[in-house]
């Protein structure tokens, strides 16, 4: 159920980034949401997108280094508490955060997706699931 | 069974190499003061005469030649025969300076060759075989001086010369090419390329190659060899001395012969030109005893080496000298400490990371700030900052305990230093002393 989120390794100067997103826009890749981490001289930009599969053929064409990493996405509504919920029932689950992007609205504009990389992503996606906390596929994701 | 391309001069004894070189050398230098009126004036300036020399014993009295000398005797200075004698020049890389050309009679030529086959037959290679020589040809001595001695052994030679890398892979599997000659970081290009296109060792019918012209480490050695499933040996040479072929690996793979019924090797303290004992680390010197057009008496070539007289398990008598660590003008002086870039090449390759690396060198606030990019890997990224973050750092903490100094290390995307198709410029030095 996990989705195949890409982790592509970028140096940390002017241009990089601009050079990784052209090459997604040449082939019509949409992104769903984008995350940077980054230290002084490199970072790793974290992407879901619609087409996984081509997304990770072009990037390499190019030359960018990526993998795919498992995540899990978690829809929520955008109110208050909405992600305090979420995280009660990963932190009473045991569960760690390694880090966690989210992405608002999409279609509809009452709802966020949040991105969790957790240690185990099967037990975060039984434990939510559990808590009625609705975990997004691939397909939803493509589609949010 | 070990091949030889000329058994009773590789296996001689001892006893009979030296009466060779005894003659040869008495001989050389006779022809040198007859006819290079530049070295005769610096035999006259140490108040030699050819008497003087009488076996290679007093070798060491005779005046050392160097780069400076070559360039200052530039074209024709150091020519030793009449030049419609000569049939080729070659000229040096120009990697570090004005060029040199070197002059080479029909018999220069046929010696650098049989030097070369010796080479091709080390490595197991005999008339059966094909070889791809993926040298530059042309001026630079790798092509012609490895196509010679391939036609020598008989093999099927196939001149790609270098560049056009995925034509050089088609080659090698189209016609079988069993052997390959070009530079270490060139093969190296060629193993990553064939990754690239998903071939494997297994897909290629090479068995051996003979790589030089640079300095490597062993790390590159075993990377080259797991990557093409074939067994890589060095070769060294210099354009000064006749090119690739000066000395040669034999199946042992523990350091290369020296041709000496044609070249006379001593180790030297490069401070002092001081003769040191064998086995003693120094600047290795060499004497051409039977070449006739460009004949050198004891050239400093500024790499350092060490050399051994072990009996080798190949059976070849002729001294061995180990892989230079580097030339004495590719080492970098950084705040005071001697780095040779195979040492930071034999870090990077134990700590995981790819070949494929640029030292970048420059001064700042008056001190020496050394930074080594270095290109990231599928093998070695991880979506973990953190967890690259270590290696990195793992890294630095390798090249300190090396090179007994900081390093800075950045990592960089893959494809973005320059690939070489000849020799690999590793280093980039912005200081402006």
């Amino acid at each position: 159920m996990a989705i195949k989120q890409i982790s592509v390794f970028l140096e940390n100067k002017p241009g990089t980034l601009l050079k990784m997103t052209g090459v997604l826009a040449e082939n019509k890749i949409d992104m769903r949401a984008l995350s940077l981490a980054e230290t002084k001289d490199f970072g790793i930009v974290r992407l879901i997108v619609d087409d996984v599969y081509t997304a990770s053929t072009v990037l390499k064409d190019k030359n960018f280094i990526s993998i795919l990493t498992d995540v899990v996405g978690v829809l929520i509504p955008d109110e208050p508490g909405g992600l305090d919920k979420v995280l009660r029932v990963l932190a009473g689950a045991n569960i760690n955060v390694e880090y966690m992007y989210a992405f608002l609205g999409g279609r509809n504009i009452h709802r966020a997706c949040m991105i969790f990389r957790v240690g185990d992503a099967r037990a975060a996606e039984n434990a939510l699931g559990t808590w009625g906390i609705k975990i997004l596929s691939q397909d939803e994701i493509a589609s949010f | 069974m070990e091949q030889y391309y000329q058994k009773e001069i590789e296996t001689a004894s001892r006893e009979q190499l030296k009466a060779w070189q005894d003659e040869r050398l008495v001989r050389q230098v006779r022809h040198v003061w007859d006819n290079v009126p530049y070295y005769r004036k610096k035999m006259e300036e140490k108040g030699l005469t050819p008497e003087d020399i009488k076996s290679t014993g007093d070798l060491h009295k005779l005046p050392f030649l160097s780069k400076a000398d070559l360039r200052e005797a530039y074209p024709y200075g150091l020519l030793a025969t009449p030049l419609e004698d000569c049939v080729r020049i070659q000229s040096t890389s120009g990697t570090t300076g004005k060029r040199v050309v070197a002059f080479y009679t029909q018999a220069d030529i046929d010696i650098w060759e049989d030097c070369c086959a010796r080479a091709i037959c080390a490595v197991g290679g005999t008339k059966k075989d094909v070889c791809q020589v993926s040298y530059g040809y042309g001026l630079f001595t790798g092509g012609p001086g490895l196509n010679g001695g391939s036609h020598k052994v008989g093999c099927l030679t196939i001149p790609t010369s270098s560049g056009n890398t995925e034509r050089q892979i088609m080659f090698i599997r189209d016609l079988s090419a069993t052997i390959l000659c070009c530079t270490p970081s060139y093969a190296a290009y060629i193993g990553e390329t064939m990754k690239s296109m998903g071939l494997g060792p297994d897909d290629i019918p090479l068995k051996a190659g003979i790589f030089g012209a640079e300095a490597w480490s062993e790390e590159m050695r075993r990377d080259i060899e797991a990557t093409m499933g074939i067994k890589a040996y060095d070769i060294y040479g210099l354009t000064e001395i006749s090119g690739p072929g000066v000395a040669f690996e034999c199946s042992a793979q523990s350091g290369m012969h020296i041709n000496e019924d044609h070249f006379i090797a001593e180790i030297i303290d490069p401070d002092t030109g001081e003769v040191l004992p064998e086995g003693t680390q120094g600047e290795l010197v060499f004497s051409s005893i039977t070449k006739t057009a460009f004949p050198l008496l004891r050239y400093r070539t500024r790499d350092i080496t060490t050399l051994t007289r072990e009996p080798c398990p190949c059976g070849r008598t002729h001294v061995k000298m180990t892989k230079p660590r580097g030339r004495t003008d590719d080492m970098l002086i950084i705040r005071g400490v001697n780095v040779f870039p195979s040492q930071i090449e034999t870090v990077l390759l134990n700590h995981g990371y790819a070949a494929n690396y640029q030292i970048v060198v420059d001064r700042v606030h008056n001190t020496d700030t050394l930074d080594i990019q270095v290109e990231m890997t599928p093998e070695m990224f991880t979506d973990n900052l953190g967890e690259i973050s270590q290696r990195q750092e793992a890294l630095v903490g390798g090249l300190r305990s090396m090179l007994g100094l900081a390093a800075k290390v950045t990592l960089v995307e893959p494809k973005t230093i320059a690939r070489s198709e000849g020799k690999a410029v590793r280093v980039v030095d912005k200081r402006k002393i």
